[in-house]
């Protein structure tokens, strides 16, 4: 009898030693307490999590905001974001007060309730949410909440060497994507083998991170602007699929190009545009100046990606900051997003950027926001790197003006790894599209359903 | 009378002054004694063992019958997490690209460490560079290798398809073929044989040189006494490296996430390269599901503990110890 008491009390105590480790923070912790008020001096700690920047883009604004903070202790927790040091300090019940991350990462943390929504924290400060680019307000928004502040906007535009262009009779309006068949035909020319070795990569259709571009500038989306359903096997997905892996079978294969593409000195002068190994490809703008600064002589040619009616396209990406759940310091982290994202604090970035490239002797070449009016203020203060990167920098503005993206949904990562999976199949040879968009198509709407069904049964507690 | 003998005249007489139940109180009052000092001693690996060890088990077991995303409270679920994995086509695909690379990874990785290590035991006065040399790859950081698989396994431009063009070999695309992914990282895994060289090369000299010279005196060649000398004496050590391997190849991470699945490749993944820790640390951490992800990690200590115990009833046939015989 002594023995099963103890069996039991063990077992008691084992039980609630399991149940009692695993902290967490969603769901237990709102900021109802909280008072957002953009009067009120503010003081305590504030530990910021995966804000990395060392750059004069970041570094002012980090000047500036802790300047208008007043009396907050800010600690910035060294590196870009690490989502296994996020989850353990969650795990732990001592979540950093401020998160900084991905767009495409907040709505699966918000879904599980990792995250504060911003309701009140924007309607308490103030924050004018008509100055944030709509596509970036879409990306973290989940049903009908805010749960992040954009910061930095990422946009892609087509890239080209005018050379390569030129010699082998084509333009840069036959690879932006506005004529399909004319980009398939400009690949052909471009592409040039030696011995079965590829030499030159006509074009770059890059998949699988750019299939969500290409399904939008068919004029279709990967999923429902409510962030529920998906449709990774609608026609435009498979009509986009089947073309943009084309590029690669005419170049004998993807194998062959990624190959190739990763034996390039990417960052360096050496680069696929400066050694004319690549005829064009759709890359994010920040490139523009990497290949500005390190191969200034390049024979660049700009312009945006379009769309199949020859209208400019990208699809918005970025980042944004976004309070964890169980924060000490909810409004400190309030008004710091706001700060930080502010145009006041976009112009400090921007003549500090000024500065430094002008001792430099080079061309300051904008910077993209979330912030719209920022974004139009910034734009005034670039200043001309002569031809061929005034088009670019022009491209990269007439992109960020033409924007589309992903609604936040509560499975962000098992939706993009369908995705990704599907293309990746298809480019591997181990699927067609059809087939492997199919599957795609069920994987993620599995994971979409499960993700609102646990919104909601989370709502109904 | 001796010293020994008034000595022994004592024993003698203090066994008769003290009362049998005082020296049984003695006796276990210097055993607890000595079985506090072992503990002491101990108990830093046992503080170690079950902070770190014993009850992350205890609690991957428990979360394993949970529904845990790391953020929110587990939720109890039985074993729905383990049901899921039977109708879960990636944990197929896993084990399979696990099973594989470790069915062919193990033996060439002994093979290729026995190999070295018997060139190293003729190398005489060089013996010691060249163990220092086999053994610095060991030295270099997993992540590292698994960059420098990319780029020395480029199908395009790498190094090791250009040695083979010397030959006339046309290489195959290493890092993108789902075909060619595999071997490829397997013959990069190769990179890491330095640590059991040296154990193998330690295991050959200590065959006794006696033995060489009864075999030889019966005439026997040097195939003859590879089999019947050396292979037998060193078997024990061969056993270990087998065991060792086969847990890490069931392990396998670093190297392949590195390549494949690792910044700088955050899209481009290839299925072929899906070892089963992967996808475990997909679930864990890139979606979420700590609980799935926990039955997973307990199924693969499963396979671990039954291909051990196989090898373990395997050695008792094929292994020789001296001291058994």
């Amino acid at each position: 009898m002594h023995r099963v008491r103890s069996g039991l009390a063990l077992t008691a105590a084992t039980a609630l030693l399991l149940t009692g480790c695993a902290v967490g923070t969603g769901g237990s912790a709102s900021d109802d307490d909280t008072d957002y008020d953009p009067d009120a001096e503010l003081s305590g700690e504030l530990s910021v999590m995966g804000f990395s920047g060392v750059d004069e883009v970041a570094t002012s604004r980090v000047e500036y905001t802790e300047g208008e903070l007043g009396d907050v202790d800010v600690k910035l927790i060294e590196g870009d974001l690490d989502i296994q040091q996020f989850l353990s300090a969650v795990a732990s019940g001592e979540p950093p007060e401020l998160l900084y991350a991905d767009r495409d990462q907040i709505g699966s943390l918000a879904a599980r309730g990792a995250l504060l929504p911003l309701d009140r924290c924007i309607d308490g400060e103030g924050i004018d949410m008509e100055q944030y680019r709509e596509s970036a307000v879409d990306q973290v928004t989940l049903d009908g909440q805010v749960y992040g502040i954009p910061e930095f906007n990422q946009v892609q535009v087509t890239m080209a060497n005018a050379d390569l262009l030129s010699a082998a009779g084509v333009t840069i309006e036959d690879v932006n994507g506005s004529d399909r068949e004319a980009m398939t035909a400009a690949n052909q020319a471009l592409t040039k083998s030696n011995g079965g070795a590829l030499t030159v990569i006509g074009v770059d259709s890059k998949l699988p991170e750019f299939l969500p571009l290409w399904v939008a500038a068919s004029g279709g989306s990967l999923l429902s602007e409510d962030g529920r359903t998906a449709s990774l096997d609608s026609q435009e997905a498979i009509d986009s699929l089947t073309w943009a892996v084309g590029i690669y079978d005419d170049q004998g294969g993807f194998s062959k190009v990624k190959a190739f593409r990763d034996s390039a000195d990417f960052f360096g002068a050496g680069n696929q545009f400066a050694t004319s190994v690549l005829g064009a490809m759709p890359m994010e703008q920040w490139y523009i100046n990497v290949l500005n600064e390190v191969s200034p002589d390049a024979p660049m040619a700009f312009d945006t990606v379009r769309t199949t009616e020859g209208e400019p396209i990208a699809f918005a990406g970025g980042s944004a900051w976004a309070i964890p759940s169980g924060t000490q310091n909810a409004a400190a982290a309030c008004r710091w997003a706001k700060l930080m994202t502010s145009v006041d604090a976009w112009k400090v970035a921007a003549d500090a950027r000024l500065s430094a490239r002008e001792a430099e002797g080079k061309p300051f070449t904008g910077i993209l926001t979330g912030n719209t009016v920022a974004d139009e203020q910034i734009r005034e203060m670039v200043t001309s790197g002569g031809e061929p990167w005034d088009s670019g920098i022009e491209a990269m503005y007439e992109a960020n003006d033409h924007t589309v993206s992903l609604p936040a949904n509560p499975a962000d990562a098992e939706f993009e790894q369908a995705m990704q999976d599907a293309v990746n199949s298809v480019l591997n040879g181990e699927a067609t599209p059809e087939e492997a968009l199919a599957k795609a198509q069920e994987t993620a709407q599995k994971a979409l359903d499960e993700g609102w069904q646990t919104i909601e049964e989370r709502g109904g507690e | 009378m001796t010293s020994e003998a008034i000595r022994a005249g004592g024993r003698v007489s203090e066994r008769q002054v003290v009362p049998p139940e005082e020296r049984e109180r003695n006796r276990k009052r210097a055993s607890r004694r000595n079985i506090l000092s072992a503990m002491l001693f101990l108990s830093p690996w046992i503080v170690g063992f079950l902070v770190f060890t014993a009850w992350p088990m205890i609690y991957s077991a428990y979360l394993s019958l949970t529904d845990y995303d790391v953020i929110n409270n587990p939720n109890f679920i039985g074993f729905e997490n383990y049901a899921e994995m039977m109708s879960d086509p990636k944990i197929l695909l896993a084990l399979g690209n696990t099973a594989f690379f470790t069915l062919v990874q193990v033996p060439l990785y002994v093979i290729v460490s026995l190999a070295l290590a018997l060139l190293l035991d003729r190398a005489g006065r060089a013996s010691g560079f060249f163990r220092t040399v086999f053994f610095l790859p060991k030295m270099t950081p997993p992540v590292a290798v698994g960059v420098l698989f990319l780029l020395l396994f480029n199908g395009q431009t790498g190094l090791v398809n250009t040695v083979l063009g010397w030959f006339g070999i046309n290489g195959p695309a290493w890092t993108t073929d789902p075909a060619w992914v595999k071997p490829g990282l397997i013959f990069m895994s190769l990179w890491t044989v330095g640590a059991s060289v040296i154990i193998l090369l330690a295991a050959l000299r200590n065959v006794p040189e006696t033995l060489y010279e009864s075999a030889k005196l019966d005439g026997a060649g040097f195939w003859r006494t590879s089999f019947s000398v050396t292979l037998p004496m060193i078997s024990p050590a061969l056993f270990f490296i087998i065991i060792v391997n086969t847990i890490a190849g069931l392990q396998t991470f670093d190297e392949a996430y590195t390549a494949f699945f690792g910044a700088g490749n955050t899209t481009y993944s290839n299925d072929a390269a899906l070892f089963y820790v992967i996808y475990l640390f997909q679930q864990a951490f890139e979606f979420l599901n700590m609980g799935y992800a926990s039955a997973m990690a307990w199924l693969l200590f499963l396979v671990i503990m039954i291909v051990t115990a196989i090898q373990l009833l395997v050695s008792r046939k094929l292994v020789y110890y001296e001291g058994d015989r």
